[in-house]
């Protein structure tokens, strides 16, 4: 679990489960664990009334561990643009007793909270837990621009290329750690990159 | 008064008997001037001053918040309460002028919820006057269920079906209407915000429901104000301010104390504010708790006490105040 550092560093938890009926998980990678891991605290018959929504990534793991919790759907999908229209579309669909679970990397994390809070999820009753890489999703803070999967401080903005600090200034409403330039004095100072983000 | 609780002088413009039970009352100001912005599910607390003894009562603003010139409360008249009803039913007049609180909101709407679902229970219908105003004026989604005992003690139930139609329902007791509340629960579009006001076993009921059915606990709000029970009169020593001082029957501790010159914060004087939280230093007999604010593991420890609805029954108390 990342340490706190200023008030919008988002803090995880691990995944328990919710009294209610419904219940969506959103994972990647290694969130397949978190997912597993829970179902032991689980009542019984808790995954019937269970969607999972899982990416697996490139490695193609922890499928199967999910396929044995009988969930009572398990959709696989290859990124997380490619299931942003069917999220959107569940939560639309969805009544008050719905309980969202969200485990992986922070910016799967960060992106489907941000769905969620815009269909009216208060975030402080999304259970999340952060498992595997620790690349964060960056907004450079002069061009706008997001950058996915950064895992060097400094960092380039993949839009206008200007070097940034990467803060632990989170935005719940982007998804995004803010990016302001390391060097903006003197473009010519340029600090050794270091990988840091994992 | 106290913390965070300025007042004001009002004079009673107003006194409209509304049913057999409940009377409305109107303040303005003694100056002419507006009244503080308040918003939907505030009350304040109204000082009676009836002979050698003043008791504050809190009621819910019921007026729309967008009419600031006056401000209204209905008061259910409770035969075997302490009297701040009966007072107000019978001593309350047009052109008396009395003393009442800055509005304070612990029952305040959720604005970033997508729906308001409401449901009330008897007197319980007061702060949803405000906030269905204040929703209505801002185009704002919301539904109520309302529960009474007969269509004559639905207070504003034709009111209310007559502004809002449809988007109120009543369930009337007497002809066994009930609210299917799983149902109503389970089909509420997610971002919905639940609202709930009425007699303790209605919002517990509700509570539990809500829970169990997967509401979290940051989309349930509620309020209940105890009205501080009368009791067998106790003494209790005050550590801070040295004082000795006796609660009688009739009144309650916080009471007793603002009465010897002691000045405890105190915000709603219902038991669910927190704001009068007071330590206990030594005590030999039993708490009677009433409150809604402190935990189980608060009240079986015996080191806190709500002094604006709990009482004792024992041979010593001695706070921290």
């Amino acid at each position: 679990m990342a340490a706190k550092t200023i008030i919008s560093r988002p803090i995880y938890g691990t995944l328990s489960p919710q009294p209610g009926k419904h219940h969506l998980f959103i994972a990647d990678a290694e969130g397949a664990l978190a997912i597993t891991d829970m179902a032991g605290k689980a009542p019984p018959g808790f995954f019937d009334g269970a969607e999972i929504v899982f990416i697996p990534g490139p490695e193609a793991k922890h499928i199967a561990a999910l396929e044995a919790l009988k969930p009572a759907q398990l959709h696989i999908a290859p990124s997380f643009a490619s299931l942003l229209p069917r999220l959107k579309q569940t939560l639309t669909n969805a009544h008050m007793g719905l309980r969202l679970y969200l485990a992986g990397t922070e910016g799967l994390i960060g992106q489907a909270m941000q769905a969620a809070l815009e269909a009216g999820i208060d975030h402080t009753s999304i259970e999340t837990e952060h498992r595997g890489s620790l690349a964060r999703r960056m907004q450079c803070v002069h061009c706008k621009g997001i950058t996915e999967n950064v895992t060097t401080q400094p960092a380039l903005c993949s839009h206008c290329g200007l070097l940034l600090l990467v803060r632990d200034h989170y935005s719940r409403r982007l998804a995004a750690f803010q990016g302001v330039c390391i060097n903006a004095e003197d473009r010519s100072e340029i600090p050794p990159m270091e990988e840091i983000f994992r | 008064m106290s913390t965070g609780t300025t007042t004001l002088d009002v004079v009673v413009s107003d006194v409209v008997p509304v049913n057999e039970l409940v009377t409305r009352f109107h303040f303005r100001r003694r100056d002419g001037g507006l009244l503080p912005t308040f918003s939907g599910g505030a009350h304040v607390v109204v000082e009676m001053r009836d002979g050698d003894r003043t008791r504050l009562n809190p009621y819910s603003l019921m007026g729309s918040p967008l009419d600031t010139r006056e401000y209204t409360i209905s008061v259910r008249r409770d035969d075997a309460g302490r009297g701040g009803s009966l007072f107000m039913h019978r001593q309350v007049k047009p052109g008396l002028e009395m003393v009442i609180s800055y509005p304070v909101n612990l029952f305040s709407l959720d604005l970033r919820a997508k729906k308001h679902l409401m449901l009330a229970g008897g007197i319980g219908i007061t702060p949803f006057m405000a906030q269905t105003s204040q929703l209505a004026g801002a185009g704002g989604n919301f539904e109520l269920h309302y529960t009474c005992r007969t269509a004559s003690l639905g207070t504003y139930a034709d009111v209310l079906q007559q502004r809002y139609g449809s988007r109120v329902k009543l369930y009337h007791d007497d002809r066994g209407e009930r609210i299917d509340l799983d149902r109503l629960l389970s089909s509420q579009p997610l971002g919905t915000h639940l609202y709930v006001c009425g007699p303790a076993g209605m919002i517990n009921w509700v509570r539990d429901r809500a829970a169990s059915l997967g509401w979290p606990l940051e989309t349930v709000h509620f309020e209940h104000f105890a009205a501080p029970q009368p009791g067998a009169p106790f003494d209790v020593t005050l550590a801070v301010s040295g004082k000795t001082i006796h609660v009688g029957e009739q009144q309650s501790l916080l009471e007793a104390m603002e009465a010897a010159g002691v000045d405890p914060p105190y915000l709603c004087r219902g038991g669910v504010c927190g704001q009068c939280e007071t330590n206990v230093i030594s005590s030999d007999g039993k708490f009677i708790h009433n409150d809604h604010w402190l935990s189980e593991e608060d009240h079986r420890s015996g080191c806190k006490i709500m002094p604006c609805v709990s009482r004792f029954e024992g041979k010593s108390l001695v706070l921290e105040r």
